[in-house]
């Protein structure tokens, strides 16, 4: 008999709930009971309620069970989930299960299906036409498709890639730079971790296809440290490209070069803007830098620069496998392509769901999402990390469009969506992101420096009751000085949950100040 | 109008007082010499001194310095700019909590609370028996699994208040990741 192959797997998300002893435990079954298996340690397929979710080849295809403890394993053994047999646990066909088959993952086509360290797996996977394709291009045909997609930053700017690349390639040389901003902070967002996790070879193509497009040479991915499992899975795809011919001084023959190095983060969170990133990189203090002169221009050590989100990066590959009207014709308005959304905080079926633009936040919440996982009502639901707004559910039917959540001054960002239940303060929420900005403000301009330490200790007043009309009256003038004042988003973005939690739930901002009246 | 008295020199230290051990100083020394050419090597540098001895000693900071030809002022300011880099020796384990909006909507802010309570210590500190040193951090990327923590470098999902002695006690049956 030949072996079974089954995949358990390595994402740092499922090994936090026991994927590594799930596995171990599955050799060690089937070792005793002189079965042949194979286990692949894939990427996560973004199911991640049911994680560890393990998946067994059966000739009708790949069958799922989750979540699968350790102590779940024999009675898996006993039930033959080797050939595909019904269990508890069992789920089908993962291909046919509700929270996948109605996703449009391009970006994320290969995320949990393939070996993330194996170049041939990827391959057979489709991986490498973008690159095949790019190498037969000249750059301006390059940064043309990639123009014509209508991509745009998915860090969180929205800002459109072609343009970008387009300064770049521009731009003289000799040494230009790829940087990939693979400092993914906001909370609510995983989708660059299970992504470089879980398949990434794709952000390595990505970064490749940007070096021939602008004549950039030298890669750098900026990782957080928090990243640990990524960094391993970065480091071992780097060589195994290395090793084929897919990175290096020789590209495929083609005589083009490109070098590509993992950099650590020090846990700050404004190094995820750009030009705090570059300093950083440079071995510096992570303050923001003066714009202009634009990163594309003088970015890196003072050379011209491309700098992008993962997700961006990964995006690219199969818009140059598929063509840029390929991409194109998914999403709506001016956001074109898909968005990997990731679903998390107070939800039952958290996890990562690609689908075009054009969902509402309703649809992902209750069919993707089935609600809180306590069961009692959402009550607000942050979108786009800590700078974004709180929405209440009135608001729950606007599609996730960029130019739609800025109509209500709310931002899609790194397409993080964060549930609370009733049981949320959203007073507290809104103190919280004061002392968020104040803790991660990197100090350069004196609105997000100064300003967010008093927008602490305005909100403590205006809850303690203390004059509290003229708090609030404080408060917004504090909120309009960063948001027009500061020299980032960090500050300038402050405003957004502060403001949404002040404006849509007035009441948890008087409870306690009614309380102190006394009788 | 001259000044007869003999000119008193005054040395220059290049380096001041250390306290540091030989054998940090030359582990210190031979990741400079290593690393001193890489460009933007300063922080590559602090990940590999930390990774060494368990945290970025303040009297680390002459001899980086020295090696990459920048100033203290300048080193002590990018060190002390980035959260991760630890001033102080750090218990046999350390212990991230997350504290941001995602693991709060599923009780982040009372796993805080039991965390402090358990260990007796607050954010920064280091339990009396020195084996745990517990730190606040700011998102994990493990958003539908929380309230989430790292214990050294294993990231946990779903750790109530319970799973969380459980992961202590066990970390506390285990040597230490740096010596």
């Amino acid at each position: 008999m030949t072996a079974v192959t089954v995949y358990v797997p390595r994402d740092a998300a499922a090994r936090g709930v026991g994927a590594d002893e799930t596995a171990a435990a599955i050799a060690d079954e089937a070792r005793r009971r002189n079965l042949d298996v194979n286990i692949i340690r894939n990427g996560s397929r973004g199911l991640l309620w049911l994680e560890p979710l393990v998946e067994v080849v059966t000739a009708a295809g790949r069958v799922a069970y989750g979540p699968v403890n350790a102590e779940d394993v024999p009675s898996l053994f006993e039930a033959n989930f080797l050939h595909g047999r019904n269990h508890v646990l069992a789920h089908g066909r993962t291909e046919e299960m509700d929270y996948l088959k109605n996703q449009q993952r391009l970006t994320f086509a290969r995320v949990g299906i393939t070996d993330p360290r194996s170049v041939d797996d990827y391959v057979a996977h489709g991986g490498y036409r973008g690159l095949t394709a790019a190498l037969g291009m000249e750059p301006a045909a390059i940064v043309a498709a990639v123009t014509a997609s209508g991509l745009r930053g998915r860090g969180g700017a929205a800002f459109p890639a072609g343009i970008k690349w387009k300064t770049v390639m521009g731009a003289a040389g000799p040494q230009k730079y790829i940087v990939c901003n693979a400092d993914e902070g906001d909370s609510g967002t995983f989708s660059d971790r299970m992504l470089m996790e879980g398949d990434p070879l794709v952000l390595i193509e990505g970064m490749t296809i940007a070096g021939l497009a602008t004549g950039a040479t030298l890669g750098y991915i900026y990782l957080r440290w928090e990243y640990p499992d990524a960094k391993i899975a970065l480091d071992a795809a780097i060589a195994a490209a290395n090793a084929k011919n897919y990175l290096g001084d020789n590209i495929q023959g083609s005589g083009k070069q490109f070098i590509l190095e993992v950099r650590l983060g020090g846990g700050a969170y404004i190094c995820g803007e750009e030009t705090s990133l570059l300093e950083s990189l440079e071995g510096k203090r992570g303050q923001v830098r003066f714009k202009p002169p634009l990163p594309a221009l003088q970015g890196l050590f003072g050379k011209p620069t491309v700098i992008n989100n993962v997700i961006t990066l990964a995006s690219v590959p199969i818009i140059l496998d598929r063509g840029a009207e390929y991409y194109q014709n998914f999403g709506m308005g001016r956001s074109r392509g898909t968005l990997p959304i990731q679903l998390a905080g107070s939800i039952k079926h958290g996890g990562l769901v690609e689908v075009a633009f054009g969902a509402t936040l309703r649809e992902l919440l209750y069919d993707y999402g089935a609600g809180s996982i306590s069961g009692r009502n959402i009550r607000a639901v942050q979108v786009g990390g800590p700078l974004g707004a709180y929405l209440p559910e009135s608001q729950f039917d606007t599609k996730l469009d960029y130019e739609a959540f800025a109509d209500i001054k709310a931002m899609l960002g790194h397409g993080g969506i964060v549930a609370f239940d009733d049981s949320v303060d959203m007073a507290a929420q809104a103190r919280y992101a004061m002392e968020f900005c104040a803790v991660e403000s990197c100090g350069k301009c004196t609105p997000c420096r100064i300003g967010s330490t008093r927008g602490v200790e305005v909100i403590d007043r205006l809850l303690a009751g203390d004059n509290a009309a003229k708090q609030e009256t404080l408060l917004r003038d504090l909120c309009d000085t960063l948001t027009y004042g500061s020299l980032c988003a960090l500050g300038g973005l402050t405003p957004y949950p502060v403001l949404s939690a002040l404006n849509h739930f007035p009441e948890d901002f008087v409870k306690l100040a009614r309380a102190k009246v006394p009788a | 109008m001259s000044d007869t008295r003999p000119r008193r020199v005054i040395p220059i230290k290049v380096e001041p007082p250390s306290s540091l051990t030989a054998a940090q100083r030359s582990a210190v020394l031979d990741l400079c010499t290593r690393l001193k050419d890489v460009p933007g090597a300063l922080m590559p540098l602090f990940h590999a001194v930390q990774d060494a001895l368990g945290y970025v000693p303040k009297d680390s900071v002459p001899l980086i310095a020295q090696a990459l030809n920048l100033s203290i002022a300048e080193v002590h300011g990018v060190l002390t700019f980035y959260h991760y880099f630890r001033k102080t020796p750090p218990g046999k384990h350390v212990v991230h909590l997350c504290r941001a909006e995602a693991c709060q909507a599923v009780g982040a802010v009372e796993l805080e609370a039991h965390a402090k309570r358990s260990l007796g210590i607050d954010f920064h500190g280091t339990t009396a028996d020195g084996a745990v040193s517990l730190e606040p951090v700011y998102c994990l990327g493990n958003c539908a699994l929380g309230p989430s923590v790292m214990v050294d470098d294993q990231l946990k999902g779903r750790v109530n208040p319970r799973r969380f002695d459980e992961l202590v006690a066990a970390a506390r049956k285990t040597p230490a990741s740096v010596s």
